[in-house]
């Protein structure tokens, strides 16, 4: 293997955001207690520097590291999101780590890695990489989900979601090895060459294949394999809960893409069926499951199982459509999902997070503006039309339709129109009862800096998309024919 | 020479007992055991698949399980501590406020 500079110019952001991971964990040691929200400061800059390095390296389409590593507009798209996922997680932690006592140095370096891990999911040319990625990153969301020690909830989010976690890693892994000892390479593409044409070994590739999907469907909470994602969303704290339910499902995605439409372009026609189940059982579990919910955090998480479904769908056909599609969708789902999370996250009663429903009850008489925001991210999470997540639903329905799965997108529409049952009754809760209870709505300035930038983008990608469509088609990935 | 469906036999059944311990087993230090035991399964066939294969990638993969199960390991002992002090039980029956 030739070990050029062109590899390490090419890695430079994650480098950074080790480095910059390292430094805080030395930094959190040295300043005083009351100065903690420096290092939120220094997080964002770090953020923001790996984001304008990526932004250099944007359309180079590297294979670095012999294969093992993928720089190319697509892997960039992605890498963009995370930068700005964890970019207002950050923001939205500050007020709400002192609120909860779990303000620690710890958490912003576990961020960091976090994100580190997932761009290296999203860069993996290679199985090795793509696990290490996966990882590294779901290392870091076990610890963060379990930050709030002393409380129950959290830790035992934490160790289902760590206990579920290594359990599918293991699974997927046994399947890495199939496919392996059927193809003899663990690269992503030259395991293309091999399943399109795999001879006597096809068992052993289905193996491999079906395994790998238990450990995607895990990674984006799709259903057979969603069952963690109500507790840990519940238990983690809301901060990381937004940031899990965004970066990490949208990284996953990423790589489930890459795998799918790469290595098992060769034998589309024998997982399409899985995918389709998988996505409208995804759809019927989320929305049904999600009306029956008291608990805010609760409902969002069947929300994003649902969610979940309807991106799968953009699986099924490779083309520039289906991509764009999906890309638009996890675009747009990132804004507003984290949004909605920063909402409940600044719901305070006596002490706690107001996150029941009930305590949204006439929001809009106390709080105008955060019962306008809140509606603004239920209304395009339900998919009402001049928000974003309109937009994203249409595309990715339209994608459906010109795949030849006509019905697939009838029963996806029929999905949506139950699932905006539950989104309206959050607003109902803030529109039309009168309030009671004792539930305020805190904000801080980084707060409603966030508010105003994940509620504003939602609104523009409904009304005006042309900007970021022309982004998005511009980031289209080289390996689509 | 042992055949290769010798290797693929033991790591398969490896492999069940690990998944049938995490499925069965209510002490949570065993789950772990079992998950490491899930693992290593992977790792016999890796070796034996590079072996067969003539391709030295996977022996490398196999440090890197190793390494990633030693992590995963030390976060799930901490983890199990923690939940230790504040449920003083081991039994995963008994973590059940989080539910439907």
């Amino acid at each position: 293997m030739s070990f050029s500079a062109v590899n390490i110019l090419g890695t430079m952001p994650e480098i950074y955001l080790t480095f910059f991971g390292c430094i805080l964990l030395i930094l959190e040691t040295m300043i005083p207690k009351e100065k903690r929200s420096w290092l939120a400061y220094f997080t964002i800059i770090a953020l923001v520097f790996a984001m304008v390095a990526s932004i250099g390296l944007n359309g180079k389409g590297l294979p670095l590291y012999s294969g093992l590593y993928i720089v190319d507009p697509f892997s960039n798209f992605f890498k963009i999101i995370i930068y700005i996922a964890a970019i207002i997680t950050i923001l939205f932690s500050l007020p709400y780590l002192d609120q909860e006592d779990i303000h620690l140095g710890e958490y912003y370096a576990f961020i960091l890695f976090s994100v580190v891990g997932m761009m290296v999911m999203v860069s993996a040319g290679d199985l090795i990489t793509l696990f290490l990625g996966i990882e590294l990153m779901s290392l870091c969301f076990y610890v963060l989900v379990g930050l709030k020690r002393d409380d129950n909830r959290s830790v035992e989010a934490s160790f289902k979601y760590f206990l579920l976690g290594s359990f599918t890693a293991a699974i997927f892994l046994f399947g890495i090895s199939f496919l392996y000892g059927a193809a003899g390479t663990e690269t992503i593409s030259g395991l293309a060459g091999f399943i399109s044409n795999p001879g006597t070994l096809k068992p052993m590739v289905m193996v491999g294949m079906i395994l790998t999907l238990v450990g995607f469907t895990f990674k984006v909470s799709a259903v057979p394999f969603h069952m963690w994602t109500p507790d840990v969303y519940e238990g983690a704290p809301t901060v990381v809960t937004g940031f899990m339910a965004t970066a990490g499902k949208i990284a996953a995605f990423a790589v489930f893409l890459r795998v799918f439409w790469v290595a098992f372009s060769g034998n589309r026609h024998d997982w399409d069926i899985l995918i389709i189940l998988v996505s409208i059982l995804s759809m019927a579990v989320g929305n049904i499951v999600a009306i029956m919910q008291t608990n805010l955090k609760r409902m969002l998480a069947y929300s994003s199982i649902g969610h979940a479904g309807y991106a799968l769908m953009a699986l099924l056909l490779p083309n520039r459509e289906s991509l764009f599609a999906l890309l638009f969708y996890v675009f747009t789902y990132m804004f507003m999902t984290v949004g909605a999370f920063g909402v409940i996250l600044m719901m305070r009663k006596k002490g706690v997070e107001g996150e029941e429903i009930e305590d949204f009850v006439g929001l809009s008489k106390r709080h105008p503006i955060a019962a306008l925001v809140m509606l603004i991210f239920m209304f395009s999470l339900a998919g009402i039309p001049p928000f974003g997540g309109f937009l994203a639903k249409f595309y990715i329905f339209f994608a459906v339709v010109h795949a030849g799965y006509t019905w697939l997108a009838v029963v996806g529409i029929i999905f949506a129109a139950i699932g905006a049952y539950y989104y309206l009754k959050v607003v109902m809760a803030m529109y039309m009862k009168e309030p009671n209870g004792s539930v305020v709505f805190h904000s801080s300035l980084m707060g409603r800096i966030a508010l105003a930038l994940t509620a504003g983008t939602t609104v523009i990608l409904g009304v005006y998309p042309a900007p970021f469509v022309a982004y998005i088609k511009s980031s289209l990935a080289l390996f689509i024919p | 020479m042992v055949p290769l469906s010798w290797y693929v036999a033991l790591s398969s059944f490896l492999f069940l007992i690990g998944l049938v311990g995490v499925l069965i087993r209510r002490n949570i230090v065993i789950v772990l055991l079992c998950i490491e035991i899930m693992l290593n399964a992977v790792n016999i066939n890796f070796v034996a698949f590079s072996k067969y294969q003539h391709v030295i990638d996977a022996q490398i993969f196999v440090f890197f399980v190793i390494t990633v199960a030693a992590a995963e390991v030390a976060i799930g002992l901490g983890i199990i501590i923690a939940i230790f002090r504040l449920r003083e039980t081991i039994n995963i029956d008994e973590f059940n406020i989080l539910k439907l």
